[in-house]
């Protein structure tokens, strides 16, 4: 175990460092001059670009440029955002907590959710799985911004039974803000979640170790609980913390949706006001999370199936 | 006799491509308390699925008729908690203990998991228990071995295992659907040996399948023979294999290499196994047998008592004149 925490780890630090380079690398290819945008399209005097060009190191070398930014952002310094004025980690620490919530609050429900209907259909050939299997098939389609649509105009304006805008204040309202956009940004998840636990579940209730299970009077629920979902739980996990990672990426979606105040907005706003240190920063703080996610599921899915780290398939 | 189990008449059918097919068909079989019978044949001839159906184990949509009765319950109707009680009671060890053994789960949970389970055991004590009965199958190291998972022990070491999760229950009945066939020869001898001690040790009634007529003799107190999904004959296996009185029995008795003669061919049967759908109105083995006659395609013949044993061919007496 310990051999392969140790290769995942040199992996991870591998990624991180290939994906903070293609971070960098992107905005610095992208179209729009940062001395344009720092000046806010005004000619500014000689001094005064000079001055700008030693702060944001415009001057030096792209390879020293990325090293220095790197070398900041390991220490937690991501820069100053150009349009605020402001700490870029500090502006990043204050949206996080939405997000994070968000995302935790969507990953409660993919599991809870997706893993009952999966089990129900499986248990429960006939009328209940065709349900399952019918419904999921089509929520599995629908894309987060498009059921945050639906979920406002049902929830929200026709019902009444929950808010559609805005983050809320306290726990209680501030859970209440996060449910709509929760299960906007959990819907499609879900449903892929329900349909692989429904099939693996059932591939594994007709798996020999069952029989065997079942041949020695083992309780038929002890059996699904101990056997068959046990072992449905390394594929199930496995999607489950891909789908969690690319919500990372979705919740910018849902939080523009619903006017939520968290990184995903702030990087889309960020982005139009070409604000380029806090969408380098974002952006890295995103697929930072995604890879650890990621590693996450690597690991966890050894730890569930022990065969795999023999199998030295990383 | 005090049977322990007493099959009569079971036929059972299966759905198999839409449409409902035979694979047992008027079996009767019984076992004494610590009484071992063999249950011999070829692939499909249906002796899994005669095991399979004493403890219910049939795929779903299966048929039963008969009954099947164990230690005086009628197991097609058992549910729930006494269905239970008596899959507790009746040990099967599988041909194929890496299918047969949970991949993710230790060796020890397999091993304690119907104590723990059912009998309610404490986990330090059920372990205790599976160590020891480890020891007795020929597992050293029991403590270490509990902690590790099937990937990473040998086939021969895992049937150990099996045959050692099917004694800690104490059950009254074993049965054992060829479990050496999936290892290889050296390792095969020492799991029977062990097998077959055992089970003497503790008094355990069993029943052995296998396609090997000797080892069936060679373990075994009687032994049924099993073609298309009957029983064609049932005798003390010492007789069964030297003396056979179906032709079937023969042609399997002949078709196994002998040490002691030298053969340029080993001999066979011609034409292939039926199963129990495919066989002709008649005696199922008419289509391949050397004896056969007109009234073998007319009627089909029962089992019936001879000799000591009961056969199912209607030329049984003059067939065991003519060998003499």
């Amino acid at each position: 175990m310990a051999a392969y925490l140790m290769r995942r780890a040199i992996m991870l630090a591998a990624t991180l460092l290939v994906s903070s380079f293609v971070v960098f690398a992107g905005l610095s290819v992208a179209p729009g001059n940062p001395l344009a945008t720092l000046s806010g399209g005004r000619s500014l005097p000689p001094e005064s670009v000079a001055v700008l060009v030693q702060r944001y190191h415009l001057d030096e070398p792209f390879f020293v440029q990325y090293a220095t930014w790197l070398g900041n952002a390991v220490r937690g310094d991501l820069g100053m955002s150009i349009t605020l004025r402001h700490d870029v980690s500090e502006l990043i620490g204050s949206r996080s907590g939405t997000t994070i919530a968000l995302i935790l609050y969507a990953a409660l429900i993919v599991l809870l959710a997706g893993v009952s209907l999966g089990l129900l259909a499986a248990l429960r050939p006939g009328i209940v799985d065709s349900l399952v299997v019918m419904s999921t098939a089509v929520v599995v389609a629908v894309p987060p911004f498009v059921a945050a649509i639906v979920l406002i105009g049902i929830f929200a304006v026709n019902l009444r039974w929950l808010p559609a805008l805005g983050n809320g204040s306290g726990l209680w309202d501030g859970i209440r803000h996060l449910t709509l956009p929760a299960f906007a940004l959990a819907a499609a998840s879900t449903a892929a979640v329900a349909r692989v636990t429904r099939t693996t579940v059932r591939a594994e209730l007709g798996r020999e170790h069952v029989q065997t299970a079942v041949s020695r009077g083992i309780p038929y629920q002890a059996v699904v609980r101990r056997h068959a979902l046990r072992n449905a739980a390394v594929p199930i996990s496995t999607l489950a913390g891909m789908t969690v990672a690319s919500m990372i990426a979705l919740a910018a979606v849902v939080e523009r949706a619903f006017s939520l105040n968290g990184l995903g907005s702030y990087l889309v706003t960020a982005a139009l006001s070409k604000d380029f240190a806090v969408v380098q920063g974002i952006s890295l703080v995103l697929v930072t999370s995604f890879v650890l996610i990621n590693t996450l599921v690597d690991v966890v899915a050894a730890v569930l199936d022990p065969r795999i780290k023999l199998g030295r398939r990383a | 006799m005090n049977d322990l189990l007493r099959i009569s008449g079971l036929t059972v059918r299966l759905p198999l491509d839409g449409e409902m097919r035979t694979v047992l068909s008027d079996v009767s079989l019984s076992i004494a308390a610590g009484e071992a019978v063999g249950l011999v044949g070829e692939s499909g001839s249906g002796k899994s699925m005669t095991a399979r159906s004493i403890v219910r184990l049939l795929p779903p949509g299966a048929l039963v008729e008969g009954t099947i009765r164990y230690r005086g319950n009628d197991v097609p109707s058992l549910r729930g908690q006494r269905l239970r009680d008596l899959r507790s009671s009746v040990s099967m060890v599988f041909q194929d203990p890496r299918a047969h053994i949970n991949p993710v789960r230790t060796v020890g949970d397999f091993l304690t998991e119907a104590l723990r389970v059912n009998q309610r055991v404490a986990r330090r004590e059920a372990e205790g228990r599976a160590v020891r009965v480890l020891d007795e199958v020929g597992v050293a190291d029991g403590p270490r071995r509990l902690r590790q998972y099937p990937h990473e022990l040998s086939g021969g070491l895992l049937q150990r295992v099996m045959i050692a999760a099917a004694l800690l229950t104490e059950p009254h009945l074993l049965l054992a659907d060829e479990p050496t066939t999936a290892l290889d020869v050296t390792t095969q001898a020492e799991v029977m040996a062990i097998l077959d001690e055992l089970r003497r040790e503790r008094g355990l009634a069993m029943l052995f399948i296998t396609h090997d007529l000797e080892l069936a003799a060679a373990v075994c107190d009687r032994t049924a023979v099993m073609y298309a999904g009957r029983v064609m004959e049932i005798r003390a296996s010492a007789l069964l294999h030297d003396h056979a009185l179906h032709p079937y029995t023969a042609a399997l008795a002949a078709a196994r290499p002998s040490l002691e003669r030298r053969a340029e061919r080993l001999v066979t049967t011609p034409g292939r196994p039926l199963s129990a759908f495919e066989a002709p109105d008649g005696c199922p083995f008419s289509t391949r047998c050397p004896h056969v006659r007109q009234r073998c395609h007319d009627e089909r013949p029962d089992l019936r008592p001879l000799d000591g044993g009961q056969v199912a061919c209607v030329r049984a007496e003059e067939l065991a004149v003519s060998h003499d």
